[in-house]
Formats: structure tokens, C-alpha cells, sequence
């Protein structure tokens, strides 16, 4: 790939002359532990004498709890302990799992005096076995005094309506705690009022979105023991380690020097392992017992009592020419942030920053009201608030289209943003307040729209299978972020060994997508030494450097950068050494694939400039660097859904799947097309048929794989990834991000292909056999 | 209870505790590649043969596999035939955060066993009953259709 540095679009061409680690297919660096099913993983490995924990859970959606009677469960001498609300510190904090200063209300405590939703926190059991927790719970006596609570997100803000948080400090809760209103935004940049009546046209659509859950395989799982240095350590499936120390610090009333947190292995997060969901249980019952404790949710807690992606309800008002010109956008959200706020404000705020600069229009309005419901818990999940936000604006796209009778392409293309084209939105809006202005500094989005319409056969829809078959093609394109712009930042720590080997250690988290691999990479380009001379260890608070975590599509930009800059302080460290040992000028002194090479004729390979170093010089090279951005560049797709719809049952059939991608530059182009197409799993079962179903009292009727239905590799269709590198100018190596950008266009895109396919719009999803059916009948 | 069976070959005795399940036992005997995913039988993680055929040992109980043979990927790390999936597995990218790996590869393993033809609709039968989050299946399948490939 040629480098250009004005952010156009290069050649595929990975990897570029001369690089020898990024964009090189090497092997995953934890891979070959993972193929052998070695015991890397937080419950593969537990202490000795360790007890199992086990959740009481409400089984009201709103009551307080009075009064608690354990002496029936402590009577099993294999029950250990049973901790309630009075046993436990009652400190306000968020479990969001955030950087300081946290962007979400502190309305939780680590054991609530009030259930807030079914399957709330109650009581946590300490018990020398599994059963004899589970026991337990069977025997805890519970007096609840029940109160009326509120399930539709519409009647939360009834005057009415019953106030699901009084906190005496509603710090971050929109308008001082005063309603069930958790979290509230409202931007406007032109005047859409005024706009809008001067177009050709205002179209004016509502969409509404389903409540879904990561469904990462390997559950939430931790485990906590006190060390010989009476620490406590807490080993744990998580996201975020350097906030967990921070958060649970401060909930225990300790200080971070006395509490270190481990991740090994992640079977997975998507967004959910980002929140504290059992960390600070098995702290404070390792803290009350003294004894190791692991708690570990089992698939029906992972459905009622993790984390989900908001349910939205969204319209859109779009305003716009006869020839096609977008004049001004309008989206208002009802938002159900659940029985708590975690990421009420934030994931809100992307919904409206990441998705409407798609179209920059000099009109734009975005309101959102994010309300507390007696209903499970919303929070983080991969694209965090854009799914649903391109839902509605890509569907919207298709509706204006066919208004004014204009291929829903071109009209995309008339209106897209382009190379060098200033964001509109993120300058007023990110993290909720005031942001940093953005500017397109790379895109090959037009690429993307042409390839991908290409593979697709745009404009050709192939035949259908069947006579009762309807067959269809539709677009989804979307925009994301690399990091939180002025606010992800993250530090890495190289040294170098005799051998030329080098240990790379960071704070960055490798939740299954590759970072330590991707990382490893850019350490070894920058360095110029192989990839398999690097020894990476991830995510130990007491080993490794700061990090934010992995969240934001930030590992590869903001910890890449790190990396980088860590790497180049280390090679100009052993630069000086050598100028050193061979007397010569320091200019004269440069790294050549590796060596180090002097005037004349001297040279020295990787491991005699570190032999050097540590036994001549007596100096260990080494070098920590931290690295933040107040940039976030916008990776693209353009993504594409030929499906087929059985018109007798409503039934939707994906046959093929075209994401065109942009994510800057590719380190490791295998693992990018894996992000691809996990995302894009993910986004179908969004579009078809994911949906956790919540009852009138506000109990999960399907928490289970069997009723939650994910994608299977029967369900999956032909898929094709076309990456169309660019380099972006403010990432190491010219990286933007991979993870989350191509979850937001395969709802649309499937969506909008069924109404090409029938005629018939489904603005709410997911698009099951019977929604299909009953919009094709109007019924 | 005391339970015989031969587990990756080796003629083992465990203990169960009444009611337990067939993962339970096998994680306790130190088979931490039979994961923990949902515990109903609907994900696949906790597959192992059973007798030589897949089983998710989560719903089977542990007293079923009294004096069967068990085997699970700890048993089959040194069959050449394994070494091969997990080779393919690995140079394809089908590896993410690798916690259904060892039940993908049980079962892949067990189809190309019972030899014959392979269509890309055949692996993806074989593997519907494994749930993966984070490969989309696409990177899994082709890396079964090229260790099928390379059979002899």
C-alpha cells in the first residue's frame, strides 16, 4: 500500500513496502493456548479452600426490602456467609465501569436498599460448594414491602408516575434527581424549524428498537482472594481493570494500593464486560470471610440481570429537495435506560454524535430523553447507542428516497460526508456535554458505496429461490469513532532482554479480539525486530501500565499509539548506548531492519545492541509512553443485504452480505475481517430476531439461547469483506478502528432490502416471520 | 458417588455428587476445555464424545457416563488429526476469544472422522449446535473445509 498521507484512499496492497509486522496475517499471539483449551480463563483456575457465591434476586420490579432472615440458609454448615444491604458500605457509585470523572449518575450501592427491577440484587451467599449456595438461596426469608412500578418508558415521566431513585446525592442524574428523567440532551445546530419549512419535502418517520444482550459465551465471572500481603486480588472476565481498581477503591473504602486486578483470558465482552456486575460481590464476601470466592452468572442471570443496548423509540424528521439535497434532520429519542443509569447519558449521546454527521447537514437537532423504568438494566453493547441511531437514520434514508423517487444510493451519495468535510455534531456533543470538533482526515466512503454496490449486484436483484419468494436487495452505511476524543488515553511499557527479545506490557484489555496480537505488531514494526520477539502481557494493574480499557473502538488507536511511542523511545535509548560503546556521533547511529548499524562497517544485530546494553553499558533499556488523542476519526462501511422473504410466513432469509470497510490502515487484515464478521452476526440477529421480552410485571420471558436467538452457522449468509485501506493521519501507522463501526449498517440494510423485496416497511425490529407477515397483511 | 469410566483414554475414577452433571465433574477433574455457557445445552461450549458421540455435558448427568469413554480436547491434543484442525483453525483467523473453540473443534473433528464427502453446508450443519459470538462462523467453517482439504 502506498502511504499517502492526505487520507485518500490507498491501494490493497498489506502489507506496505518494507513493513514486516503490520499488515501481516502473523499468528494470534494467545491462539495456540486457546486451540489446546489450556486453563487461561478466570474460572479455569480457582484458589484452593475457595467458596462460591451465589445472588439473591428480587422477584418484584419495585419493592424495598425490609427486613432479611438468613438463619435458615446459615444453618447448612456449608453455608458461609450471607450479606444483605446492612452488611455492606452503602456508597454511592456508578457500576458502568467509566473513566474518571464519571459520566453516569452514582445511583447504585453494591447491595441496594430497594429493588429496582426483577432480578435486582437482594442478598450475595458464600457457601463451601455451588449446590450448597444454590441451597441456600431457597432459604433466605425476605420481607418486601412492594410498590407500584413503571415498565413503558413513555409513562416514566407521568407526573404520577412512582419515583424509582430519591438519592440523597443524584450527582449526574438529569435536573437534580427530580424525576424518573435519568439523563437528558438536546442540541441543535442551524434551525431545523425554519428549515424545514422551506423544503420540498418533510418526512417524518418513528422507529423503534429492541432491547438485545451481548451474549458473550463465557459468562460474567470473577474471582477475589486476599494475597500473603493481605491485598486483595480480584482475577476477573472484564473490560475495564484500571476503573475496576479505581471503582472498588473507593466502594470498599480502601485505597487502589491495596487491591490489584488480574484479566486473563476474556471469553468475550462486546461492551457487557464493562460493566462491575460481580467484581465488588466477591470482594466484599472475600473481605467479610477472608476467603477466596468466585461468582460466575449463569446464562438466565446473563439475560435478566447483565446488560443490554438500550431500547429506543426514534423519530426522525428529515427535510429535503426534489433533487435530492438533504436539508435538515430532527431525531428525538425516548431511551429506556432500565433500573439504573449505567451509561444513560453516554450511550445516548453517541446515538445522536456518531450517527447524524453521516449526512452533515447545516441542520441538525437532536434531542433524547433517557428515562429509569423498572425494567433490566441497559448499558454498554458493541456500537454503544449507534445501531440503534443508523436503525432509524438509514431506514429514514430509504423513506425519503422513495418520496422523492431517487435510488436510495444516490441519495446517499449526494449527501454523505466526505474527505475534509468538519463533523457538525461532535464539536457540541460527546460524552453528553461540549466535545472537540472533527474534521475528515481520511474516508474512502464513496469507494466503499461503489465496491460494495458492485459485489452486491446493485441494481440487479437476482431471482428468487421459490415462486412465494420475494427476493431484495438494501443499504446500510454507517460512520463510529476511533476512542473517546480528549478523554480514552493509554500508557505501554517496553524492556528489552539479552536476546533482543523485548517484553511489551499494557494496560490495554484483549477481550478475545486480538489486541495483544495487533499491539505486539506495531511493537515489533517500530522496533524492526520479528513479531515473535515480542512477549506481551495484558491487563494487570500491578504489572502493567494505565489504560482506559476496551471500550470505543480505542485499543488499536489510542493504545496502538502508546505502543508506538514507547517502541521509539526505546530504539532511540539504545541508539544513544551505541553511539556510546563505538565512540561515534549519535547521527551516524541508525536502525536498519533491526540492526543497528555505526559508520564503517560497524553493525550489530538486536541482541548484541541489548548485550551491550545490560552487561557494557549496565543499563536496562526500557521505556514507558503514554498516548491520547483529541482526535476520534471515523472508520466507514457501506454494507449491503440481498435477502429473500417468504411471503406465506413472514419468514426472512439473508442470502448474501457485502460490508465495504474503511478502518485506515489494517495491522493484522485476518483478525479486521473477524471483527467484520462477528459484527455482522450480531447486526443480522439485531435485524431479525433478537429480543429480550419483558412481561407487564417486568420479568424476562426468554432467558435462554433457545429462546433468545442468536445466530447460528446455519443462519449465517454468503458474506463478502472488501477493506479499502486508507491512512489516517493521526493514528500509529495510519490505523482508525475495526470494532464497531459494521454493526450499524446490517439492520438497515436488511431492513431496507425487505422493503425492496415486498414493498413493506418494518420500522420496528426485530423483523420476525410474524411483524413480516402481519405488515405484508396489513394486520 | 464414585464414577469409573475412561476419560481421554485413561481408565479414571471420579467423584460425583449426587445430581451432578457431566461438565461439573470433568472441569473438577481438570478439563478446562469444556466450558461453561449455558448450562441448558443450547451453546455447545461444554461438548466432549461421549462413547464417540458429541454431547453438550451440561444437560447429561454424570452418572451416564459411568464406565463410557469420555474424551475431551485434552485427549485428543496429540492426535495428528487434531493437530491439523487446530493448525487450519489457527492459520485461517477462526480463533477470537477461543471460548468455544474446543467444542467447534470436537465436533469438526468428529465430522471429518466419519469421513466422506464435505460440503460448506455439511460443516455448517456439524457446527449448529455450537454457538460462537464473536467469528460471524465464516473464519470456523473454512478452516474445517481446509483441514478437510489436506486429509490424506
Amino acid at each position: 500500500m502506498s502511504t499517502l498521507k492526505d487520507g485518500r484512499m490507498a491501494p490493497h496492497e498489506s502489507p506496505a513496502a518494507g513493513r514486516r509486522s503490520v499488515g501481516v496475517d502473523v499468528p494470534k499471539s494467545d491462539g495456540e493456548k486457546l486451540v489446546r483449551g489450556r486453563p487461561v480463563f478466570t474460572d479455569d483456575v480457582l484458589p484452593s479452600g475457595c467458596l462460591f457465591a451465589k445472588v439473591l434476586r428480587s422477584p418484584h420490579a419495585h419493592a424495598r426490602i425490609v427486613a432479611l432472615d438468613a438463619s435458615r440458609a446459615l444453618a447448612d454448615p456449608e453455608v458461609v456467609a450471607v450479606l444483605w444491604h446492612p452488611d455492606v458500605p452503602q456508597i454511592p457509585h456508578t457500576r458502568a465501569g467509566q473513566s474518571h470523572p464519571e459520566p453516569s449518575p452514582w445511583d447504585t450501592t453494591i447491595l441496594p436498599t430497594k429493588a429496582r427491577f426483577v432480578g435486582d440484587r437482594v442478598a450475595v451467599v458464600a457457601a463451601e460448594t455451588l449446590a450448597a449456595a444454590e441451597r441456600a438461596l431457597e432459604l433466605i426469608d425476605v420481607e418486601y414491602e412492594v410498590l407500584p412500578a413503571i415498565h413503558d418508558p413513555a409513562a416514566a415521566l407521568d407526573a404520577d408516575a412512582p419515583m424509582i431513585h430519591e438519592v440523597p446525592d443524584p450527582r449526574g442524574i438529569a435536573k437534580g434527581g427530580e424525576s424518573n428523567l435519568a439523563a437528558m440532551i438536546d442540541v441543535q445546530i442551524g434551525d431545523v424549524d425554519t428549515a424545514l419549512a422551506a423544503c420540498d419535502h418533510v418526512i417524518e418517520r418513528t422507529y423503534v428498537l429492541p432491547r438485545v444482550q451481548a451474549s458473550h459465551i463465557e459468562p460474567h465471572v470473577s474471582v477475589s482472594w486476599i494475597d500473603e500481603d493481605d491485598r486483595l486480588v480480584v482475577r476477573t472476565s472484564t473490560q475495564v481493570p484500571f476503573h475496576l481498581r479505581r471503582i472498588l477503591a473507593r466502594i470498599l473504602e480502601t485505597s487502589e494500593s491495596r487491591i490489584r486486578v488480574i484479566k486473563p483470558r476474556v471469553g468475550g465482552g462486546f461492551g457487557d464486560k464493562q460493566e462491575m456486575v460481580c467484581e465488588d460481590l466477591v470482594a466484599v464476601l472475600t473481605l467479610r470471610t477472608g476467603r477466596p470466592v468466585r461468582l460466575e452468572f449463569t446464562r438466565e442471570e446473563e439475560l435478566i440481570a447483565a446488560r443490554f443496548r438500550h431500547p429506543q423509540t426514534i423519530t426522525m424528521t428529515t427535510g429535503v429537495m426534489n433533487d435530492g439535497t438533504l436539508v435538515a434532520n430532527r431525531m428525538v429519542v425516548l431511551a429506556d435506560t432500565g433500573a439504573y443509569g449505567s451509561h444513560a447519558l453516554t450511550v445516548q449521546a453517541n446515538t445522536g454524535q456518531k450517527v447524524l454527521p453521516l449526512y452533515p447537514l447545516k441542520h441538525i437537532h437532536y434531542h433524547v430523553d433517557s428515562v429509569y423504568t423498572n425494567n433490566p438494566i441497559s448499558g454498554a453493547f458493541r456500537g454503544y447507542g449507534a445501531p440503534q441511531g443508523f436503525f432509524a437514520l438509514e431506514s429514514q434514508m430509504d423513506e425519503v428516497a422513495a418520496v422523492i423517487g431517487m435510488d436510495p444510493l444516490e441519495l446517499r451519495r449526494k449527501n454523505h460526508i466526505r474527505l475534509g468535510d468538519v463533523d457538525p455534531v461532535s464539536a457540541r456533543l460527546n460524552e453528553g456535554k461540549e466535545g472537540l470538533a472533527r474534521t475528515v482526515n481520511s474516508s474512502s466512503l464513496e469507494e466503499c458505496i461503489r465496491r460494495g454496490a458492485e459485489a452486491i449486484g446493485w441494481g440487479a436483484t437476482p431471482a428468487p429461490t421459490h415462486p412465494r419468494f420475494k427476493r431484495g436487495l438494501g443499504v446500510g452505511v454507517a460512520m463510529q469513532g476511533s476512542g473517546i476524543a480528549g478523554v480514552d488515553w493509554a500508557a505501554a511499557t517496553v524492556k528489552l532482554n539479552e536476546d533482543g527479545s523485548v517484553n511489551l506490557l499494557v494496560g490495554a484489555t484483549d477481550i478475545g479480539q486480538g489486541s495483544d496480537t495487533v499491539l505486539s505488531q506495531i511493537c515489533a514494526e517500530e522496533l524492526g525486530v520479528p513479531y515473535e520477539k515480542i512477549i506481551i502481557l495484558s491487563s494487570d494493574t500491578d504489572l502493567t501500565p494505565f489504560d482506559v480499557g476496551a471500550y470505543a473502538s480505542s485499543t488499536t488507536y489510542v493504545s496502538g499509539g502508546a505502543v508506538a511511542k514507547a517502541a521509539a523511545d526505546l530504539k532511540n535509548q539504545l541508539l544513544t548506548i551505541m553511539a556510546e560503546h563505538w565512540q561515534v556521533n549519535l547521527e551516524d547511529v541508525r536502525f536498519v531492519d533491526g540492526v543497528c548499524m555505526g559508520p564503517r562497517d560497524l553493525s550489530l544485530d538486536m541482541g548484541g545492541v541489548a548485550h551491550t546494553a545490560l552487561y557494557t553499558a549496565k543499563v536496562q533499556p526500557a521505556a514507558t509512553a503514554s498516548h491520547m488523542s483529541d482526535d476520534s476519526p471515523p472508520p466507514f462501511s457501506a454494507q449491503f443485504a440481498d435477502v429473500e422473504v417468504d411471503t406465506e410466513t413472514g419468514q426472512v432469509f439473508v442470502r448474501r452480505f457485502v460490508s465495504a470497510c474503511d478502518f485506515g490502515t489494517v495491522i493484522h487484515p485476518k483478525l479486521a475481517e473477524g471483527q467484520v464478521d462477528g459484527a455482522v452476526a450480531q447486526g443480522l440477529g439485531y435485524a431479525l430476531c433478537e429480543e429480550v421480552l419483558v412481561d407487564d410485571e417486568g420479568r424476562v420471558r426468554n432467558p435462554n439461547f433457545l429462546d433468545y436467538k442468536i445466530f447460528t452457522a446455519m443462519d449465517m449468509p454468503l458474506m463478502e469483506v472488501i477493506m479499502l485501506e486508507t491512512e489516517e493521519p493521526s493514528g500509529p501507522y495510519g490505523v482508525k478502528a475495526a470494532g464497531e463501526v459494521v454493526i450499524n449498517g446490517p439492520a438497515p440494510a436488511v431492513v431496507n432490502a425487505i422493503a425492496a423485496a415486498t414493498g413493506v416497511r418494518i420500522r420496528h425490529i426485530p423483523a420476525t416471520p410474524e411483524r413480516v407477515w402481519r405488515a405484508m397483511h396489513e394486520c | 458417588m464414585k464414577l469409573t469410566l475412561s476419560l481421554n483414554g485413561h481408565s479414571t475414577e471420579l467423584v460425583a455428587a449426587p445430581g451432578a452433571r457431566l461438565l461439573d465433574v470433568l472441569r473438577d477433574a481438570g478439563c478446562t476445555s469444556v466450558k461453561r455457557g449455558c448450562e441448558t445445552g443450547d451453546c455447545g461450549a461444554c461438548c466432549v464424545l461421549l462413547d464417540g458421540e458429541p454431547v453438550n455435558s451440561c444437560v447429561v448427568p454424570a452418572a451416564f457416563a459411568a464406565d463410557a469413554i469420555v474424551t475431551t480436547l485434552e485427549g485428543l491434543n496429540d492426535d495428528p488429526l487434531m493437530r491439523r484442525l487446530q493448525d487450519c483453525f489457527l492459520e485461517a483467523g477462526a480463533v477470537q476469544c477461543g471460548y468455544c473453540t474446543p467444542g467447534l473443534l470436537l465436533v469438526a473433528w468428529q465430522r471429518l472422522r466419519e469421513g466422506g464427502e464435505l460440503t460448506e453446508y455439511d460443516v455448517r450443519h456439524a457446527m449448529s449446535g455450537n454457538l460462537c459470538r464473536c467469528t460471524g462462523y465464516a473464519k470456523p467453517v473454512r478452516a474445517v473445509l481446509d483441514a478437510w482439504e489436506a486429509m490424506p
